[in-house]
């Protein structure tokens, strides 16, 4: 198959059916509704779930249901739906569940609105929920990217068992770009599910329990380090980014999804003007890609963190180069997606702040 | 390979068919093998009033899918007009459907070319094809594509009962693409 | 010649244009609560609490104090006030989506509560806002972009009648199920309006009124196919009339 025509939306429900997805369940919202009305349709006629809830609060639940009783489990929602979802994904989490939950954001806090946005930012990567414990989070700039990490990602929540978040803004939700849905991918082999609790107990020789209760103290501390283990694992293992023109860069952007390709354009054209921009472009928001900041050029004055939030990733950025270079922020809130020429600006007033230090 | 970077913006009324007319370009890029970014605007604010879509076509890869300044805009109304004129850049295009625009001061360092699109589909014997005379209009004002490639789209888009439609919008097609030679000097 | 005013446009409604499609009922249902409480006095000392679906900018609309609800959760912002301004006036409005799927909850235990607030429900039987999804009260067969075979009872159950099952809660005192698709219908919509803004300041309890409306842009229908598809394929599913009335006999004439 060759590169198809798709609506981000309707493409990652796509790729979603093409990683193995046996069951979705999901509660209307803007700016993601084609994904589940493209799955009403399609996993019927594949024989596989697809159930509207009453609430983002029930679709998570059956999330955490079929995903306890072993399905490749989906959902997706927005902002204000994710919010409502936080307490689900704290329970896969704490039971050790796999799922996959797609976030196609838009602006807020409360109702906010329906325009792009990555204001979920600190939602998704401090965890919503209550509890110590993380969502393996990635946040892909072009609908190649994100058909590919879809499928992936059924694959890395099995491994895991932890639920994986795909974090997109809403235009790349809402525009149709061609992609090319049978790309290869790296899948991790996902083990035997030999702890669902599937009805299989007999078969099995015993019973498992899906639970993340735990009144001895000391029995959840336990826990709690156990499932420390594995994010220290995906800390080693999952930091995903791009370094773009970095090596000679004085000055280098941080930015990803939407944002990151608008920087690339203000890049280019900087890049025309002789002044050297380059860019961190996180794949993975949790894990932050902080191994990227490590050793960089010693012609790099200033970092700048660009997003349609307002210094939400910045904070990450500042610990991640922890105190050696200052970082900088640009950024625009409530669903206006800056333009590249705003960069452009930014960049400039930094390095003219610069010479004049000079 | 040709050298192609445009950014258009389609805009109208919902029901005018913008939308489609993005879409189009957007298939047609697809099939050529070039890179295209179609974004529309989204939510309430379309329904009953104004819609409109960004397309990109590129050689290159895309970076910002965004278009805060295009080199055409087809406007199908006024307030689309009144909105994207502004924003497009000097010695850019704009395709206006003459039918819904009139006395309009347009500005001087840009080409216009006035599309009675919704009089010629009425010609053609339907409103709903103002828009695919646009296109046609479009065509020929850019050259980005041969007619032929646009009319592969349409037999690959209109299937089953919209079948029937094929001929109709190619009919719309050349008839825009008539006007814009005329207007040609 | 001496002209003589015989209509105005109510005070209960704000200048602004109403954002509603065109043939959308939503207008004539704001329309009539806002004469009603302008009618009643209650103007200035309502507190109206908007939800989250077509009407969700009718904070914009309504000219009295105004709170916007997360989605669902809109009886239950309403309990909080009611239960701090017990003497002010307090309703919502709510769509078939926010009320009946959503926000079940809330609206059940408002109404088990018997919290003396007054809900306006909109039952267009679809998710308008979003586009056009199923909603529960989405009728057997219905095409919807969430139901694109039109809605199956095997997979998604039967539609929810709101006002009949709250009709078995002891703490609900006004419950009625109208329609606004003629002349004859609104008048009887607003007398219903009327009777359970009446019920909530005598401090009887919970009272609801239930709209059949159109929703021509997701049906894919004209407004006038809307009224009359609401007629044949609504109303006998969701037949009209008084679900619950108790407010003690005699009261009426207090
Ligand atoms: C938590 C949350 N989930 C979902 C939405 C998206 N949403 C907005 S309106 C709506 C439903 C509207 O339908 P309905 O209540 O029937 O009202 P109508 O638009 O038909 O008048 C939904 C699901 C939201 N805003 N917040
Ligand atoms: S979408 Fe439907 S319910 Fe909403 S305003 Fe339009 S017609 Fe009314």
């Amino acid at each position: 198959m060759g590169k198809v025509l798709m609506k981000g939306n309707e493409a990652m429900a796509l790729a979603a059916i093409k990683g193995g997805c046996d069951a979705f369940y999901g509660y209307p919202i803007t700016p993601q509704n084609e994904l589940p009305e493209y799955l009403s349709k399609h996993m019927p006629l594949q024989g596989k779930v697809f159930v509207q809830a009453e609430s983002e609060v029930a679709a998570i639940n059956m999330v955490y249901g079929a995903a306890g009783a072993g399905a490749r489990v989906l959902t997706s929602s927005s902002s204000p739906g994710i919010a409502l979802k936080q307490e689900g994904i704290s329970y896969m989490a704490g039971s050790e569940l796999p799922g996959v939950i797609i976030n196609v954001m838009r602006g807020g806090p409360g109702l906010g609105g329906i325009q792009p946005s990555q204001a979920d930012y600190n939602q998704i990567t401090r965890g919503g929920g209550n509890g110590d414990y993380h969502v393996l989070s990635f946040a892909p700039e072009s609908l190649q990217e994100t058909v590919n990490i879809v499928k992936e990602s059924f694959s890395l929540a099995d491994y895991y068992r932890n639920p994986v978040m795909i974090a997109v803004d809403g235009l790349i939700g809402q525009m149709m770009e061609p992609v090319e849905l049978d790309q290869e991918i790296n899948e991790k082999v996902s083990p035997e599910k030999t702890w669902a609790a599937n009805g299989e107990s007999a078969k099995r020789g015993k019973i498992n329990k899906i639970v993340s209760l735990s009144l001895d103290p000391y029995e959840l501390e336990k826990h709690n380090l156990k499932l420390q283990k594995k994010y220290h694992e995906m800390i080693a293992n999952e930091q995903r980014y791009e370094s773009i023109l970095t090596a000679d860069a004085e000055i280098i952007i941080v930015a990803y999804g939407t944002m990151a390709r608008i920087a690339r354009t203000a890049i280019k054209s900087l890049r025309e003007e002789g002044i050297k921009a380059g860019m961190i472009r996180p794949i993975s928001i949790w894990p932050f890609p902080s191994r990227a900041f490590k050793n960089l050029p010693t012609t790099v004055k200033t970092l700048l963190a660009v997003e349609m939030s307002l210094g939400q990733m910045r904070q990450d950025v500042v610990l991640s180069i922890n105190g050696q270079l200052p970082v900088e922020f640009y950024g625009r809130a409530g669903g206006v997606v800056p333009e590249a020429s705003e960069i452009i600006d930014k960049v400039k007033s930094i390095i003219g702040g610069h010479k004049n230090e000079n | 390979m040709r050298n192609i970077e445009e950014k258009v913006i389609v805009a109208g009324f919902g029901g005018q068919g913008v939308m489609l007319m993005g879409q189009i370009l957007s298939y047609t890029a697809t099939e050529e093998g070039l890179n295209t970014v179609w974004i529309p605007s989204y939510g309430p604010e379309t329904r009953g009033g104004t819609a409109n879509c960004s397309v990109i076509i590129s050689s290159e890869m895309i970076n910002s899918p965004v278009v805060p300044v295009p080199n055409t805009i087809i406007a199908m109304n006024k307030p689309s007009l009144e909105k994207f004129e502004p924003k497009l850049t000097p010695g850019g295009t704009a395709l206006v459907n003459s039918d819904l625009i009139k006395d309009y001061t347009f500005r001087d360092d840009i080409i216009v070319y006035s599309v009675p699109c919704n009089a010629m589909a009425l010609s053609l014997g339907n409103l709903k094809v103002a828009n695919m005379i646009m296109l046609g209009a479009y065509l020929e004002s850019t050259h980005l594509f041969e007619v032929q490639a646009i009319e592969k789209t349409f037999n690959k888009l209109f299937v089953g009962d919209k079948a029937k439609l094929i001929t109709l919008n190619k009919n719309a097609l050349s008839a825009g693409i008539e006007v814009v030679k005329k207007q040609r000097i | 010649m001496k002209t003589k005013r015989v209509y105005e446009p109510t005070k209960g409604l704000t200048e602004r244009a109403l954002s509603y499609c065109p043939g959308c009922t939503h207008g004539i249902i704001h329309k009539l609560v806002a004469e009603v409480l302008e009618e009643q006095g209650l103007l200035g000392e309502t507190i109206g609490v908007a939800s989250v679906g077509c009407s969700v900018m009718n904070y914009e609309f309504f000219n009295c104090d105004m709170q916007q609800a997360p989605h669902g959760r809109a009886p239950a912002v309403a309990t909080g006030i009611k239960r701090v301004k017990p003497d002010k006036t307090v309703f919502t409005y709510q769509g078939d989506g926010d009320l009946a799927s959503i926000g079940m909850a809330e609206v059940v235990h408002s109404a088990h509560r018997s919290e003396n607030i007054t809900v306006i429900f909109v039952n267009n039987a679809i998710y308008g806002m979003t586009g056009g999804q199923m909603a529960p009260t989405t009728l057997i067969g219905q095409k919807t972009s969430t139901s694109p075979e039109g809605r199956n009872q095997l997979t998604t159950g039967l539609p929810i009648r709101v006002s009949e099952m709250l009709a078995t809660i002891p703490g609900a005192t006004y419950l009625e199920r109208v329609s606004v698709h003629d002349p004859k219908h609104v008048r009887l919509a607003k007398k219903a309006i009327q009777k359970a803004f009446d019920v909530q300041t005598k401090k009887q309890g919970f009272s609801m009124i239930e709209f059949i409306s159109t929703c021509p842009v997701n049906w894919g229908m004209t407004p006038t196919d809307s009224l009359a598809w609401a007629v044949d394929s609504m109303i006998p599913y969701y037949p009209l009339g008084v679900y619950k009335d108790a407010t003690k006999p005699g009261d009426d004439d207090a």
